[in-house]
């Protein structure tokens, strides 16, 4: 079976396309400009991942949000459930970049982290 | 009284940022950078998905992490900047107004550098018959609303236009738990990039239709529904392909402008392709002493070019400061009507240069080609080009064959 794949690991959004043998495993890969390309290819058949950038809420500080993303790529269909989890956070200012937020959220080994820097509003 | 400073940066973007370390580095240290916002780092701040830096640092980083990058280089080198400080007025002379809470200042300088981003397009909206209604944002402001301001701006949402920003809008508010109908492009292929399409649409189910725009706009006070249509080959609405959608919100992502109303101000010459200004291999505009980058020359795909040619940038402004100018760029590069635009526009063919391009529609197996004196000099063979991908040649100056125009083309195998 052959099946087509954009690969969304970097900028360059390699049109892959893969031959499957009936276990699944690919027999010809063709399009990917590195290697990683097969990689992304086989974690997107058997348990696609991808990471998620959100907002939590700060209160005291010199903006309303801080943004977060997680430390890395989490299971696709568990992203509702940790977008649950990080609405449900309330932070206090000064939050730091690169701060964890949440640790090992939903048990998935992966940390919600902050990517800005809040300071505390002065008045 | 006005102040004295060799650079002036107007725009503390990315861009901005680059140039303003680079300078630093290279010893130019009276510099001062203005931006209108409370904070520097420009459309970063609001960018707070990742993709920022896999060129650059090797990393997948989010806008505001990218933009952090640079400001700790610019903070470490106690490089001035004012925040709050809007440009309004620069001249041929390199006088700079700005004002500030405090009032307005004055700034003399030896260079100007341009480093002011770019702005949507709303003609998207201009031309659609109907009402308007509250509920119609560009992708940006829905942007800046919801990444900043923490305003939802919207439960039930359509996009018109297919641009990154709609893309990246779309998966954005499916995450705040809105439901994201469709996203509309007129054209047959999409204006964002592949990997967003995949990973901001089809990972959420969310529909893409081609050929088809929003001709009628329902609602009183607020967005209550659109009309979708098919358009033919000439972009023209099907009659009888109507199709009714109940919605509260409509995010245009139609396209980015590259702001130049300072720039005009000072007389600088545009490009009617980029937007923005003409330049040659100095990013120097017409205008002596004023130069530009980032998406205030060009609308670039990726921020890590911007970076790039920024530094690049600020190499030619050392020169400048030392020397006072630069050898005759007198070289044009033209291009076929399959390549949209080149910049620089002209060089003087005593400078290795990097051309940067886009194409004007999808193409498949096909070669770029740079000529001169109908000889080809250089070619860069492509799988696949299309117009959300900035294409970048480098051409050595051993590499010309002589004084006369450069032409960029496009051949099919
Ligand atoms: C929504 C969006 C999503 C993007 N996603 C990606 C991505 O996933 N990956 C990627 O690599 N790139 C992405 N990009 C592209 C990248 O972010 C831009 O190319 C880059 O930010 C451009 O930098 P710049 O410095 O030229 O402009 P900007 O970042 O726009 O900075 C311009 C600055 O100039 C200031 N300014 C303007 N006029 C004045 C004035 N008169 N006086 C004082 N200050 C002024 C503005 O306030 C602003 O801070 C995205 C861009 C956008 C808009």
């Amino acid at each position: 079976m052959i099946k087509e794949f954009i690969c969304v690991l970097c900028p360059n959004g390699c049109e892959l396309s893969v031959e499957l043998d009936d276990n699944n495993n690919i027999s010809k890969l063709e399009g990917a400009t590195c290697q990683r390309g097969g990689e992304y290819v086989q974690q997107e058949i058997f348990a696609p991942q991808r990471n998620i950038a959100t907002s939590v809420k700060v209160v005291g500080g010199n903006m309303p949000l801080v943004s977060v993303r997680l430390s890395e790529a989490i299971p696709k269909e568990k992203i509702f459930d940790v977008m649950d989890e990080i609405k449900k956070i309330k932070l206090e200012a000064p939050v730091s970049l690169g701060q964890v937020i949440i640790k090992n959220v939903l048990g998935l080994e992966r940390d919600v982290i902050a990517t800005k820097q809040v300071l505390r509003e002065q008045f | 009284m006005t102040i004295k400073k060799d650079v002036i940066i107007i725009g503390g973007g990315p861009a901005g940022l680059a140039a303003a370390a680079r300078l630093k580095e290279l010893g130019v240290t009276d510099i001062l950078i203005l931006e209108r916002e409370k904070l520097p780092g420009g459309i970063l701040r609001q960018c707070i998905h990742d993709g920022f830096g896999l060129t650059r640092f090797k990393e997948a980083l989010s806008g505001p992490e990218y933009a952090a990058r640079f400001l700790d280089q610019v903070g470490k080198m106690d490089i001035d900047y004012l925040t709050d400080t809007t440009v309004l007025e620069i001249d041929s002379n390199k006088h700079v107004i700005a004002v500030t809470k405090e009032g307005l200042l004055e700034y003399q300088a030896k260079a100007i550098i341009m480093t002011t981003g770019c702005r949507e397009r709303t003609r998207g909206a201009i031309s659609i018959p109907g009402t308007r209604p509250a509920g119609i944002y560009t992708a940006g402001v829905a942007q800046t609303y919801v990444n900043l301001k923490n305003i939802m701006v919207g439960k039930k949402v359509v996009i018109l236009g297919s641009g990154d920003i709609g893309l990246i809008m779309a998966r954005r508010m499916t995450l705040e738990g809105a439901q994201v109908l469709a996203v509309l492009e007129i054209l047959p292929y999409a204006s964002g990039l592949p990997r967003n399409i995949e990973q901001c649409l089809n990972d959420y189910s969310i529909p893409l239709f081609l050929s088809h725009t929003v001709t009628n706009i329902r609602g009183k006070e607020r967005l209550e529904g659109i009309t979708v249509s098919r358009v033919d080959e000439r972009l023209k609405p099907i009659p009888g392909t109507e199709n009714d959608y109940d919605c509260d919100t409509l995010i245009l992502s139609v396209g980015l402008i590259p702001e130049n109303e300072l720039s005009l101000m000072a007389g600088v010459n545009l490009d009617s392709r980029t937007r923005g200004p003409i330049v040659d291999e100095n990013y120097q505009t017409n205008i002596d002493g004023i130069f530009v980058a980032g998406n205030a020359l060009h609308v670039h795909d990726l921020v890590d070019f911007v970076s790039i040619e920024a530094e690049n940038l600020a190499q030619a402004v050392l020169a400048y400061i030392q020397e006072g100018s630069f050898p005759q760029c007198s070289i044009r590069v033209e291009t076929d009507d399959q390549v949209g635009y080149t910049v620089p526009q002209k060089v003087s063919g005593q400078k290795d240069i990097t051309l940067s391009m886009r194409v004007r529609s999808p193409l498949k197996n096909c070669a770029i080609q740079v000529l001169q004196n109908d000889q080809v000099i250089k070619t860069k063979k492509m799988k696949k080009a299309i117009p959300a991908e900035m294409i970048q040649m480098r051409i050595k100056k051993e590499e010309l064959i002589s004084s006369e125009y450069i032409k960029v083309v496009v051949r099919h195998d």
